[in-house]
């Protein structure tokens, strides 16, 4: 069973509870992008098989939006933070080095 | 190979059966061959039998992480349909299905393939018309499905409840040739055949790295070493994306996992195969008497093989009110599989940026039913390099162009 602290309300919150919303920090393109970089933020997806960053939103809570560390692999949570960040804090990218060393980094 | 048949078992008999063969062989790698096949599940095994059959390209090696058979090929719910919206997929999928048919004597194994009769429920008005629209669609493409009432519905399955409470059956789309196979049969029956064929088939041999020279596939890093090829087809569903990023390019996947259920066994009561997608649960009664039920997919990257707890109990809690009688049925086992989603619930057939690299991939919920077809065009564009009719639409480049074959809207969610 999955559990994800929301970072807003600091409610422990069980899956169901939870919407998962897919890939975070893809960076949005629009009208006057070229085709390849719509089509990757369209579609191309990361998809790792390791430690990811996801949106979650705490739909039978508080209702917000809010980003987690996860890894696929072992379904282990590393963290979660606030949806306004628009990259991982340093704390939680230092916290997943130390669990995974082969870990190659946010990018 | 010694050919199955009853003759074999009686001569057999009066030997005390220590007589049969392996179905296939267990070689080590060759230095090289003309392809190599990444991935010894139901697609890839059928791709390569299909290299050998259609086109006589026989110095072919099915590299497999795990044993054969042991991904999705053996996790799913065994349904065989062919009632797509769209060309493209009507046209694979029901090339699949015709060649389910006779799958059994063409591979001289039998896989009981079962045309017991598929029935998709609708259980909304908005279901109801996008169903009618599928089978006027089939109707056209040459596929054989109907419509059918209430009440036809409950002659076909006498144990469901047809009067709600919450969902109401309005009617149902029928695919009388429709069915089920037994799964791991598929596998078998193929890499026998492959194995026939002079094609090595190397278990527990995982694939580490792809290499290339001047933008061509060169061969592959694996665990058992280096081993070279002409041409390279990636065929490994819900781990697609990592053999990709090996070979240097990115595919429009996301990996989920989606999970299945048997009961213990009952009396036969229920032979046909029910769909219901509103409710998000299939049912079909295997030959043991399991009820075997699948739901829908977990809704996070997830590369576990489980899924999540109360997806079984969403799925259950809908068929329970479809089909009363099952309230009081044990679930005997539950299992998980990942499968790779592309985003318009469309497999990819393609050519990859990579020069003699092929890949098939994301067939997401419904890649058992498609092996033979996806095989077939699979193989089709491997010997010639270029797609076939079959495999031409599902590039991966469709993205790019926006030229989607939307089945997430036609489909709805079990597919």
């Amino acid at each position: 069973m999955l559990i994800l602290e929301c970072p807003y309300c600091g409610v422990k919150a069980e899956e169901t509870e939870l919407t998962p919303g897919y890939e975070a920090h893809l960076k949005r393109f629009g009208p006057g992008s070229s085709d390849t970089e719509f089509e990757d933020y369209m579609f191309a997806r990361k998809n790792p098989k390791g430690v990811h960053f996801e949106r979650w939103r705490h739909v039978y809570g508080c209702g917000k939006w809010f980003l987690a560390a996860r890894d696929t692999n072992t379904l282990e949570v590393f963290g979660t933070y606030p949806a306004q960040s628009s990259a991982p804090p340093a704390d939680l990218q230092d916290k997943i080095k130390a669990k995974r060393p082969d870990w190659k980094g946010y990018k | 190979m010694k050919r199955y048949s009853v003759f074999a078992i009686a001569k057999q008999a009066l030997n005390y059966h220590l007589g049969w063969e392996r179905a296939w062989a267990a070689p080590a790698p060759k230095k090289h061959y003309d392809v190599i096949i990444v991935g010894a599940g139901g697609h890839g095994l059928a791709t390569a039998y299909y290299l050998g059959k259609n086109f006589g390209i026989t110095n072919v090696a099915i590299i497999e992480k795990g044993w054969l058979g042991g991904g999705n090929t053996g996790r799913n719910t065994t349904i065989i349909r062919s009632n797509y919206l769209q060309d493209p997929s009507a046209a694979i999928y029901e090339k699949a299905r015709s060649l389910y048919e006779t799958m059994s004597q063409d591979l001289n194994y039998n896989v009981m393939f079962s045309p017991r009769g598929l029935l998709m429920l609708g259980q909304t008005h908005h279901e109801v018309r996008g169903y009618l629209r599928t089978v006027h669609a089939n109707n056209m493409q040459g596929v054989a499905t109907e419509w059918i009432s209430p009440q036809r519905v409950k002659e076909l399955v006498p144990i469901i409840n047809i009067d709600g409470p919450r969902y109401p059956i309005l009617g149902a789309l029928y695919q009388a040739r429709g069915g089920t196979a037994r799964h791991d049969a598929v596998a078998w029956g193929y890499a026998r055949a492959c194995s026939d064929m002079g094609m090595d088939i190397i278990q527990q041999c995982e694939v580490k790295g792809v290499t290339s020279e001047a933008g061509v596939v060169t061969g592959v890093e694996t665990t058992k070493g280096f081993i070279g090829c002409k041409k390279l087809g990636v065929v490994v569903a819900g781990h697609s994306g990592q053999v990709a990023e090996m070979a240097g390019f990115r595919l429009p996947i996301e990996a989920v996992a989606l999970q299945a259920m048997v009961s213990e066994p009952i009396k036969p009561c229920m032979d046909v195969v029910v769909m219901a997608n509103t409710v998000h649960g299939y049912m079909s009664q295997s030959d043991k008497g399991e009820m075997v039920i699948g739901g829908g997919t977990d809704g996070f990257n997830n590369f576990t093989q489980r899924g999540s707890f109360h997806h079984i109990e969403e799925t259950l809690r809908a068929l329970i009110e479809t089909f009363p009688m099952i309230s009081r049925l044990k679930m005997l086992r539950q299992w998980g599989g990942i499968v790779d989603m592309t985003g318009d619930r469309s497999p990819i057939i393609s050519k990859t940026p990579l020069g003699n690299c092929f890949i098939n991939c994301g067939w997401g919920t419904g890649g058992f039913k498609a092996i033979p077809g996806s095989g077939w065009a699979m193989a089709e564009l491997m010997a010639k390099g270029e797609p076939g009719a079959l495999a031409e639409a599902f590039n991966m480049w469709r993205f790019k162009e926006g030229q989607f074959i939307d089945e997430s809207v036609a489909a709805g969610v079990a597919h």
